[in-house]
């Protein structure tokens, strides 16, 4: 994949929309007889034709399993899956392709790092951070290893602007025995961004490593591994326009390679015999059986696809959206934007006065409008806010901003409905 | 702009939705119990406070969700009044195939206020993804009524 020879936009910073909503063919659909306006983007992201046509492409002209056939099929395929890791590597500046592990998703890289790092090499009593506004995902994980290793689980408490409390995440590193921060590095229900370079140097400086959940993070903005200082940084594929079941867990050679394998199988082994088995080098070790080929060239394509618009037209776009949506939103009466941090990206959470979010989101759909309703798999970000559930319109590179306007217009006739 | 939605969203489920008659915590009560939808982080608790034939004397509940639930809540503690368990749980059985599919028996239908009284809810049969939000309340209250303190998830 090469991207200096395609056309690209990204030397004037500037979106041409239009151009980039003809790549993605689903937002030519109408529902209930209605242009469709996707605005669930930080769910699930929509597949450009770039996408479609690798995977699709793959499966007509060159696929069979990887790594292991002698023939030219399957050294074809294998070349492919290489190069989407590859593209992934550059794409977050790693600084060496073999850092890159192909999970199904952002949960299975968080559990993988769970189990191998967390029972591989934390010791009981030592302890894990996360922050109050995790997924899920980046929750549960922790709490397992705390129950099954003896790991204390402690959690960095957000403010009132919904932004991480660095003061507070300082006090939780305070006794030198916390062994990994993991935390979001934008919030799927606040769209706030954490300050990743701080929180690494935070936790380095008391002796911690530190992982980002970056299913969020990585569609809007350019991640350098390095730079932020991570040592493991996550994400999904389905959210950064590419297929649904492929992720990534980046993490630094020297901790992949002390880390014991999380799943037992094909393809992760040097050896085996009946007494013992021995491990191929990463990040083999951590891809048992056959992995999800195609969907990795997908993400290698979406890769190049994004790489293509350029990350600085893409924040650009986003950031212009985003303003436009707060301050459409903040004009209807009785709406509430849930989180207000300085640093936020086009997730927009919000309440209204009268409807619930399920009615909001049943009456939007009804205009075609596709919004998210309900705890966002953050049901301790939830209680924390001290709301059952939110509506939350998400924007994509296709975003426009006449989608954002017709979800004003839409909403303050929800509002009306429910009078 | 939303006209064709006044099927999900009939009169009487705003008006339900939006003022509830029932909606309050029962000082003394024989039974309660709590439904919870943990796809969507809705909540509904169900008090029951029973008269001395043990049918149902009054019926309160706190629900934390959308104008379906609470209007399907509201409209549950109504018509429940004065019935009998076996009752309830046969008038829990229509309702649940009233909403799933639009229709019930209609001849032992017709006689029965009390599903004519719930019919507005039919609506959510249309909308897969609501159907819970108007079963869920009559799953707390079977539950409450069969002594569990938690409604079993479908």
């Amino acid at each position: 994949m090469n991207v200096t020879t395609r056309p690209s936009v990204s030397d004037a910073a500037v979106l041409d929309v239009a151009r980039i909503r003809a790549e993605f063919p689903i937002l030519g659909q109408t529902v209930r007889g209605k242009p469709l306006v996707y605005l669930d983007s930080a769910a699930s992201a929509q597949k450009p034709r770039a996408v479609i046509d690798a995977m699709v492409g793959a499966m007509e002209t060159q696929y069979a399993n990887v790594h292991r056939g002698l023939h030219w099929m399957s050294e074809r395929t294998t070349d492919a899956y290489e190069a989407a890791r590859a593209a992934v590597a550059r794409l977050i500046n790693a600084a060496d392709a073999a850092e890159v592990v192909f999970v199904r998703n952002s949960t299975e890289a968080i559990n993988l790092v769970a189990h191998s790092f967390g029972r591989g090499v934390l010791r009981p009593g030592q302890a894990v951070v996360v922050s109050e506004m995790e997924h899920h995902s980046n929750f549960v994980p922790w709490q397992m290893l705390r129950d099954a290793h003896g790991i204390e689980l402690r959690v960095a408490p957000i403010t009132e602007a919904g932004e991480l409390d660095m003061a507070a995440l300082e006090r939780l590193l305070g006794d030198g025995r916390v062994g990994l921060v993991a935390i979001t590095h934008m919030s799927n229900v606040l769209g706030t961004y954490t300050p990743a370079e701080r929180i690494a140097r935070l936790a380095h400086a008391h002796g911690a490593r530190v992982l980002f959940d970056g299913s969020q993070a990585v569609v809007h903005r350019r991640i350098d591994v390095h730079a932020i200082g991570a040592d493991f940084y996550a994400f999904t594929g389905h959210k950064l326009y590419g297929p649904t079941g492929i992720g990534v867990l980046w993490g630094r050679r020297e901790l992949l390679e002390a880390m014991p394998p999380f799943l037992g199988g094909g393809d992760m082994i040097s050896s085996v015999s009946i007494e013992r088995s021995t491990w191929a080098g990463v990040p083999h070790k951590f891809e048992a059986g056959t992995p999800a080929i195609l969907e990795a060239i997908g993400l290698g394509a979406a890769v190049g696809f994004v790489e293509d618009i350029g990350y600085e037209a893409i924040a650009a776009h986003e950031a212009s959206l985003t303003d436009h949506a707060l301050a459409r939103l903040a004009a209807i009466e009785g709406v509430q934007v849930i989180g207000r941090a300085q640093d936020r990206g086009g997730v927009i959470s919000f309440t209204l006065d009268r409807a619930h979010p399920h009615d909001i989101a049943t009456l939007l759909d009804r205009q075609g409008i596709a919004v998210r309703a309900g705890h966002h798999c953050a049901e301790p970000l939830m209680h924390r806010l001290g709301v059952s559930s939110t509506a939350r319109a998400s924007f994509g590179i296709y975003t426009t901003h006449a989608e954002i306007d017709a979800l004003a217009t839409a909403l303050a006739r929800v509002r009306e409905f429910f009078a | 702009m939303f006209d064709d939605l006044r099927d999900l969203y009939q009169e009487v489920i705003l008006d339900h939705g939006r003022r509830p008659r029932h909606a309050r915590r029962l000082e003394v009560f024989d039974a309660t119990a709590k439904g919870d939808n943990p796809m969507c982080g809705d909540r509904v608790q169900v008090w029951v406070h029973r008269d001395a034939d043990g049918r149902i004397a009054e019926t309160g509940f706190e629900a934390r969700g959308c104008a379906i639930s609470v209007a399907s809540a509201d409209l549950m503690a109504e018509v429940v009044n004065g019935r009998s368990d076996e009752d309830v749980k046969a008038l829990a059985e229509k309702f649940r195939d009233l909403a799933r599919t639009g229709t019930t028996d209609a001849q032992t239908d017709a006689q029965d206020e009390a599903l004519e009284r719930l019919r507005p809810l039919a609506g959510v049969h249309e909308f897969p993804s609501r159907v819970k939000c108007a079963t869920l309340p009559w799953h707390a209250l079977l539950a409450a009524l069969q002594g569990r303190s938690e409604a079993s998830s479908e």
